[in-house]
C-alpha cells in the first residue's frame, strides 16, 4: 500500500521540494493542547471518536508549544491571559500557524467590555478565522482543512498569504 | 440570642458606632460609623455572647449619586449559634477609605483586594492590598458605575475601514 505501489517498479518519485516541505508540514501539524472556553469543548470533541480529527494527522494534542505547530485559541482571551498566550505563541517554534476559533476568539463576540481582548489578533497574527458560537466541530475541521490547503499553497521563499474568513456576513450594511 | 438583643449589646459597649439598623427577613443590618468599624469588629468577634467568628462575605457597592458614595458590606456568622448580622460601613467618593478587617477575620484578605481591585476602595492596614482579578498594569476600577460599559466601537462594512485604521493589528 501507499506510494511504493503508486510508483510501481520505478522506486523512484519526482516532485518539487515546495509540494513534499509543504506535504509533510500538513499531514503531522500538532496544535498545541490549549483551549480557553466553551470552544474548547467543541475541540476536545473534534479529536473524538465522532468526528476524529486524527483522520488528518492531528490526533496529537502537545502539551509543550516547543513541539507545536499549530495554535487553536479556542474561546475569549482575557486581558490578563492575553501575555500568556503571546508568550506561548512566541515559544512554538517556526513555522507556526494559528486558528481564530468562534466569534470571541475572531472579534470578542459578545464581550464587548474592558476584560476582554477584541480579537486574538491584536496579540497573534491570525491565519484562518471562522464564526461559530461556539463553532460545531465540523467548522473546526473545515477550518483546518482551509489551513491545509492555505499551507500547501505557501511558497518556499516563506511569503505568508493573507487571513482567511471562513463566513461571509449575513447581512452587508450599505 | 435575638436581633434586638444583639443591637442592645452593640449600643451599649460603642454607643457612637451604631449610625442605624434595621431588620429584613429576620437579619440585621446595621450601617456602622466608619472610625468604629475595626472596634464593632473585634467586639462582634471577641464577646462570648455574641462570637461572631466567621466572615462569609465581603463585597463593595458603588452607589454613584448618593452620598456616601460608596458601601463595603460585611456578612458575618456565629457558627456556634448560627445568628447573622449584616455591616454597612459607607465612604465618601473623593476619600474612599475603609479600615482593613484582615487582622480581626483573616477572610477578608482577599475580598477586599477585590473590592480594592475593582472600585478603588483603599483599605487601611491591608497587609497587601494590590489587584486580584485585573491585571496589575490596569488603569482604573472597572465595577464603578462611572466606567464605560463598552470597550470598543462595533464593526460593521460601513465603518470598519475606521475601526481597523487604528485597531493595535499584530505584527508578526
Amino acid at each position: 500500500m501507499g506510494i511504493e505501489e503508486k510508483a510501481g517498479d520505478m522506486g523512484v518519485v519526482t516532485t518539487s521540494l515546495e509540494a513534499m516541505v509543504n506535504w509533510g508540514r500538513t499531514n503531522a501539524m500538532w496544535p498545541l493542547l490549549f483551549g480557553l472556553a466553551c470552544c474548547a469543548i467543541e475541540m476536545m470533541s473534534a479529536q473524538g471518536a465522532n468526528y476524529d480529527l486524527s483522520r488528518f494527522g492531528m490526533e496529537l494534542n502537545r502539551a509543550s508549544p516547543r513541539q507545536a505547530d499549530l495554535m487553536i485559541v479556542a474561546g475569549r482571551v482575557s486581558r490578563k491571559m492575553a501575555p500568556v498566550l503571546r508568550r506561548l505563541y512566541d515559544q512554538m517554534p517556526d513555522p507556526k500557524w494559528v486558528i481564530a476559533m468562534g466569534d470571541c476568539a475572531a472579534c470578542g463576540g459578545v464581550f464587548n467590555n474592558y476584560a476582554i481582548v477584541q480579537g486574538v489578533d491584536e496579540v497573534v497574527p491570525v491565519d484562518v478565522y471562522f464564526a461559530g458560537c461556539p463553532p460545531r466541530p465540523e467548522a473546526l475541521i473545515d477550518g483546518i482543512m482551509m489551513l491545509h490547503a492555505k499551507v500547501r499553497r505557501e511558497k518556499i521563499t516563506g511569503k505568508k498569504e493573507d487571513a482567511i474568513v471562513l463566513q461571509q456576513p449575513l447581512v452587508q450594511v450599505k | 440570642m435575638d436581633n434586638t438583643y444583639i443591637l442592645d449589646i452593640l449600643r451599649a459597649r460603642l454607643p457612637q458606632a451604631t449610625l442605624a439598623a434595621d431588620e429584613f427577613r429576620g437579619d440585621l443590618r446595621v450601617t456602622v460609623r466608619r472610625e468604629d468599624l475595626l472596634d464593632l469588629a473585634r467586639l462582634l468577634r471577641d464577646d462570648p455572647d455574641l462570637g461572631f467568628n466567621y466572615l462569609e462575605n465581603l463585597c463593595g457597592v458603588d452607589y454613584l449619586g448618593r452620598e456616601p458614595r460608596f458601601e463595603v458590606v460585611y456578612n458575618v456568622l456565629s457558627l456556634a449559634s448560627g445568628q447573622r448580622i449584616c455591616l454597612k460601613v459607607g465612604a465618601p467618593e473623593d476619600d474612599p477609605r475603609v479600615p482593613s478587617l484582615t487582622g480581626v477575620w483573616p477572610t477578608a484578605n482577599y475580598h477586599e483586594r477585590e473590592a480594592y481591585d475593582l472600585l478603588g476602595i483603599v483599605f487601611d492596614g491591608h497587609p497587601a492590598l494590590s489587584r486580584i482579578l485585573m491585571p496589575d498594569d490596569w488603569v482604573g476600577h472597572p465595577l464603578r458605575k462611572d466606567h464605560p460599559l463598552g470597550d470598543e466601537e462595533v464593526a460593521f462594512t460601513f465603518n470598519q475601514d475606521r475601526i481597523y485604521a487604528h485597531k493595535p493589528f499584530a505584527k508578526k
